[in-house]
């Protein structure tokens, strides 16, 4: 078992709290001004990875189980959106739509056979399969090789509005990232997420109660390469380009790290992380410091002293911000 | 000339001995894993890097000291059986209590500190390293050309395998390790002094794979990312073969280098995916692996 966090049922979780409620919206709020006194597309790239790793963690966190391998449906629908955008010349939501529909496909091929073990052979699973598909885009002609994908125009969204100025795109990009999060918190706490939970906690128990766990895991593992996929897309849309940085292994062990330093299985700790790594990388990339080694210095930190994650050990410090 | 399947011979046989010779560094680095994996529970994400750091060893003991290849082949392992001592004394005896995904996970940063900070020092191009002067020839047949370096590794590598699964299935520590697999708590409770034998096992699996590491040096080049490109493989080795077993391991490893050898001369594009095509075809067909029991 991979860190445990509050337990609930679904009568617990279907009644938001009115103080919660206010926090959300109130972060929307935030959300909506930021552009005014942060550079939008520092923003975006916040976005884009914080749902990559929200996407990592409906995996990890309540299905309890490790991909090594998300950077396939990362970089994979980053590669079909780019390719939809700058060759079919299609309007950036049905290139979305194209990029997240590869990475669910992947996600079903990938999850089949992945979830037929468990725990480290999972891991070892999704990451040789992802290494093979990280392969395939170094020999495919249409991603170009060492070059990716690149020289495309994001497009006019619905035909309608151009995505050129970064401002609108940061508003659609803002929507579609407070969507999937709510999509996420949705899934977490319907009745598939709490038999997915009850799967990580107890596999036999909730075999010996009827449920069809492989197909939980499959679920869960789908819909997480989903919400990878269209973190993706909106990053190949952001920056213009898809390479092969997105789809190697490295990729893979950064959104390991976002999820675990912010904290494993709760709705925060993988946006959190995600903005830590992400700002580090930032910095690091100006300093001359390699990057590399102080990604996996904190991996070491994190494993041996906090494996709650930053929001996991403010949550259990605090006691007040348990909940009730 | 001889063919085969439509191939000349020499060809054929060319590619089976590169196979043989990957296939020979799969064997060590698995072998490497299953012997820790056996008694710590804890796959090391880390091995790539100690292979990785066996063969960095043996070169700086070259370049900085002027040792050759043959001390180098005594020391780098030594010395990587140390640092792994040391990460397992300090650090990787903390996780044993926990879930294995959390010694992956530990196992994993460590790779990165590794390969980023020789990556920093000595930057991403590979530093030649050549052979020992008495290996440089060849040895021709009719049917095949051994450079004779490489023959004398894909036979030090078989010593080494048949060598680790002799000490671990027919000596006194072996029967000691072997007893701790099954249950560490009664082994401790006859005398038997078990974290030592955890942080020796740990080092033992380390230096076997910088002894990989060194006799790899001469063959690729000694680059910073030689190991973590090797370690996704290997992984794919292991659960082809499963780590139950020590003699599996070691087949699995030359089975599998000869397969990829001969995915080159036949279809040579999915040489890199074919053992993770042979993979994803073992998780069908037998989820548990070759020679697996499911932990």
């Amino acid at each position: 078992m991979i860190v445990a966090e509050d337990y609930e049922t679904v009568a617990d979780s279907r009644r938001s709290h009115p103080a919660q409620r206010v926090l959300v919206l109130a972060l929307i709020g935030v959300l909506l001004l930021l552009p005014l006194w942060v550079y939008p597309v520092l923003l975006m790239k916040l976005m884009c990875f914080a749902l990559f790793a929200s996407a990592f963690n409906l995996l990890l966190g309540y299905g309890g189980l490790l991909s090594f391998g998300h950077a396939a449906f990362f970089g994979g629908a980053a590669y079909v959106t780019a390719h939809a955008l700058k060759v079919w010349e299609i309007n950036p939501e049905f290139a979305i739509l194209t990029g997240v529909g590869a990475a669910l496909g992947l996600g079903l091929v990938i999850g089949l056979l992945a979830v037929r073990r468990q725990g480290i052979y999972f891991a070892m699973v999704t990451l040789a399969l992802s290494q093979m598909f990280y392969f395939f885009c170094l020999q495919a002609p249409f991603t170009h090789g060492e070059d990716g994908i690149q020289g495309f125009s994001r497009g006019k969204l619905f035909g309608i509005v151009d995505l050129a100025d970064s401002t609108t795109l940061y508003y659609f990009v803002a929507a579609m990232f407070v969507a999937s999060l709510f999509a996420i918190w949705r899934i977490v706490h319907s009745p598939f997420g709490m038999i997915l939970q009850a799967v990580r906690e107890n596999e036999q128990r909730a075999i010996s109660l009827g449920y069809s766990v492989q197909r939980y895991k499959l679920g869960a593992f789908v819909m997480s390469a989903g919400f990878a996929g269209l973190a993706g897309s909106l990053k190949a849309l952001l920056f213009q380009f898809a390479t092969l940085t997105d789809v190697n292994w490295h990729m893979s062990g950064e959104v390991i790290l976002m999820t675990l330093l912010g904290g494993i299985g709760s709705i925060a700790g993988p946006i959190v992380g995600a903005g830590l790594v992400v700002t580090l990388q930032n910095h690091l990339a100006t300093s001359g410091f390699p990057v590399t080694t102080v990604l996996g210095a904190t991996f070491i930190v994190c494993v041996l002293l906090f494996r709650r994650g930053i929001v996991g050990e403010l949550r259990h410090r605090l006691p007040a911000w348990r909940r009730k | 000339m001889t063919m085969i399947l439509g191939m000349p011979l020499p060809v054929l046989t060319g590619q089976l001995l590169i196979g043989l010779i990957n296939g020979s560094f799969y064997a060590l680095l698995s072998l490497g894993l299953a012997v820790i994996f056996g008694l710590l529970r804890v796959v090391n994400f880390a091995h790539g890097a100690f292979y990785m750091l066996g063969a960095f060893t043996a070169w700086m003991l070259g370049q900085y000291l002027g040792i050759g290849f043959w001390g180098a082949l005594l020391l780098a392992p030594l010395i990587v059986g140390l640092v792994g001592a040391v990460v397992e004394r300090t650090m990787l005896r903390r996780l044993y209590d926990l879930d294995h995904l959390y010694g992956l996970l530990f196992t994993f940063g460590l790779a990165l500190l590794l390969e980023g900070l020789f990556q920093h020092v000595y930057g991403a191009s590979g530093k030649p390293f050549s052979a020992p002067e008495a290996m440089k020839g060849v040895v021709r047949t009719d049917f095949v050309t051994v450079p004779i370096y490489r023959g004398w590794v894909v036979i030090a590598s078989l010593v080494l395998c048949l060598g680790t699964w002799a000490l671990i299935e027919k000596t006194k520590i072996g029967a000691y390790l072997r007893a701790a697999t099954e249950d560490a708590t009664l082994v401790q409770a006859f005398g038997v002094n078990v974290p030592l034998l955890l942080t020796l096992t740990y080092a033992f699996g380390c230096a076997l794979a910088g002894i990989a590491g060194v006799l790899a040096a001469p063959v690729f080049q000694v680059s910073p990312t030689m190991g973590s490109n090797l370690i996704i493989i290997i992984f794919a080795v292991v659960v082809v073969g499963g780590m139950g077993s020590i003699l599996g391991a070691i087949a699995t490893g030359y089975l599998l280098g000869i397969v990829e050898g001969l995915t080159k001369v036949f279809y040579p594009e999915a040489a890199n995916i074919a053992i993770f095509i042979i993979m994803a075809v073992v998780l069908m067909l037998r989820p548990a692996g070759l020679f697996g029991k499911e932990y």
